[in-house]
This record gives structure tokens, C-alpha cells and sequence, in this order.
């Protein structure tokens, strides 16, 4: 096989895909992704601040029925990127790396972040049902 | 170069000696991140279908513009070495490496001026 050309450790491919690397990776996916929600935020801040008419814009957008879905995929994006980034913040202090414990972390995790993101969708249309 | 992985040829090089600073500030300001958005998520679920003057008076009342203006900073920061790790990881070729940081980090510092310039808007009226 010329030099160039042969497979680097950690040889992921011949992996049977496990929790702990799918988390692994989704935290690397979800942070670029929040760049973008990130961008979102910066675009709906500038049109509050340019007045009422570029900020109807901004809200038709994010409300509508694919804006609304993006901000789903947002919100879950940023819950599991901060329940996934305070399960690093626990590993870096040393703790939590028995291999029950992982996934015990991992799946809470996953659960958490799901629990947030209907939790705060439920308490935003509350609010939003309650009028201006 | 001996023959043999290319680390051979680092050896004795010593380290880039930075490593640790950009690892700290990575996990300081994911701490910094976790009250941040916990008061983040709830005040936008809390504007969502508001009236221009419901947002822009409650994002130019004090407490708030300077909350949001931390939050804004802190994860552009994050977001930052967030990336410049992903792509240190990611894109091996010198050029492409090269370009492709410069290519963040001016999107990451024209949106980052652009956010606080929104902030700033709204708190001084302008």
C-alpha cells in the first residue's frame, strides 16, 4: 500500500458504532451548528435594533413553521451541548470514567436535553398564548 | 528525516507551550457558559411573539444588555477555540489549514463586533 495511503488509528470505520463515540462527535456537530444559531441570534438582535419594520421581518421568519423548527433544532442542539459540555467539565475534574458510569452519564444526557428542550418549548408557548 | 511517523522529526522541539492556556480558557468559559444560558433559554422562550417595544425595552433595560452582551462575548470566545480545535483536528494540509482558520476567525470577529454593535443599539437607543 503506498506510504500515503494507509488507514490512521483510531480505524473508526471498523467500529460497531457505540453511544460514548456518537455523543462524542454529536458534540463536536452540535457546537459548529450553534455557530449558526449563534449567527440567528446576531441577525435578530441587529433587526431589533434597526426598528419595528426590520424586526416584523425577523419575527415572520422565526415564526413561521420552518423558522419554528429550526429553533428546535437549535434549542436541542444547545441543551445537549451544554449537558454534554458539563459531563466534560466532570470528566476534566477526574470524575466519572468507570465504564457503567459513562454511560449511565451518557443516556442522562441525552435524556436531560431532550426533558429541557420540551420543557422550555412548553413554557415559551405558554407565554406566547398569553398574549403580548 | 530517519525513517519512520513524521513525530520522529518533532522530537526535540519542545512544545508549542500554549496548549494549556487555550485549554483553560476553553473550560473557563464553558463555565461561565452554564448560568449564562441558564438565563439565556427562559428569556427567549419569554420574548418569543413579542412586540418590538416588549423586546427592545427589555433588552435595553440594563440588567439585561449587560447579561447579554457577557453571554454574546463569552461564547464568541468559546466558539473560537471551539473551532480552531475542530479544525486543527480536522484539516491536515498547511494551506488549507492555514485559510481555513484565518477564514473563522475573521467570521467569528465580524459577527462577534456585529452582536455587541446590536447590544449597544439597543441599550443607548440609538
Amino acid at each position: 500500500m503506498p506510504k500515503g495511503k494507509r488507514p490512521l488509528s483510531p480505524h473508526l470505520q471498523v467500529y460497531r458504532p457505540q453511544l460514548t463515540m456518537i455523543l462524542s462527535i454529536f458534540h463536536r456537530i452540535t457546537g459548529v451548528a450553534l455557530f449558526a444559531g449563534l449567527a440567528l441570534l446576531v441577525y435578530w438582535l441587529l433587526a431589533a435594533g434597526a426598528g419595528p419594520g426590520p424586526f416584523a421581518v425577523a419575527q415572520g421568519l422565526l415564526g413561521s413553521w420552518l423558522g419554528m423548527v429550526v429553533l428546535l433544532g437549535f434549542s436541542f442542539a444547545l441543551f445537549y451541548h451544554l449537558c454534554n459540555g458539563v459531563r466534560h467539565l466532570v470528566w476534566d475534574a477526574g470524575w466519572g470514567f468507570e465504564l457503567p458510569q459513562v454511560y449511565a452519564s451518557g443516556w442522562a444526557v441525552v435524556v436531560v436535553s431532550i426533558l429541557l428542550t420540551g420543557a422550555a418549548w412548553a413554557f415559551g408557548l405558554t407565554v406566547m398564548g398569553g398574549g403580548s | 528525516m530517519s525513517p519512520g511517523a513524521p513525530t520522529g522529526g518533532a522530537g526535540g522541539s519542545g512544545s508549542a507551550k500554549e496548549g494549556a492556556g487555550h485549554w483553560w480558557a476553553q473550560r473557563l468559559t464553558a463555565i461561565a457558559l452554564v448560568p449564562l444560558t441558564i438565563w439565556f433559554v427562559p428569556s427567549m422562550a419569554m420574548l418569543a411573539g413579542k412586540s418590538h417595544g416588549a423586546v427592545v425595552a427589555w433588552l435595553g433595560a440594563p440588567l439585561n444588555a449587560i447579561l447579554m452582551a457577557l453571554l454574546l462575548a463569552v461564547t464568541f470566545y468559546h466558539v473560537w477555540l471551539g473551532l480552531e480545535s475542530i479544525i486543527e483536528d480536522y484539516v491536515h494540509t498547511e494551506r488549507r489549514h492555514v485559510a481555513t482558520l484565518i477564514a473563522m476567525k475573521i467570521a467569528v470577529a465580524v459577527l462577534a463586533l456585529a452582536a455587541l454593535f446590536a447590544v449597544a443599539r439597543i441599550a443607548f437607543g440609538g
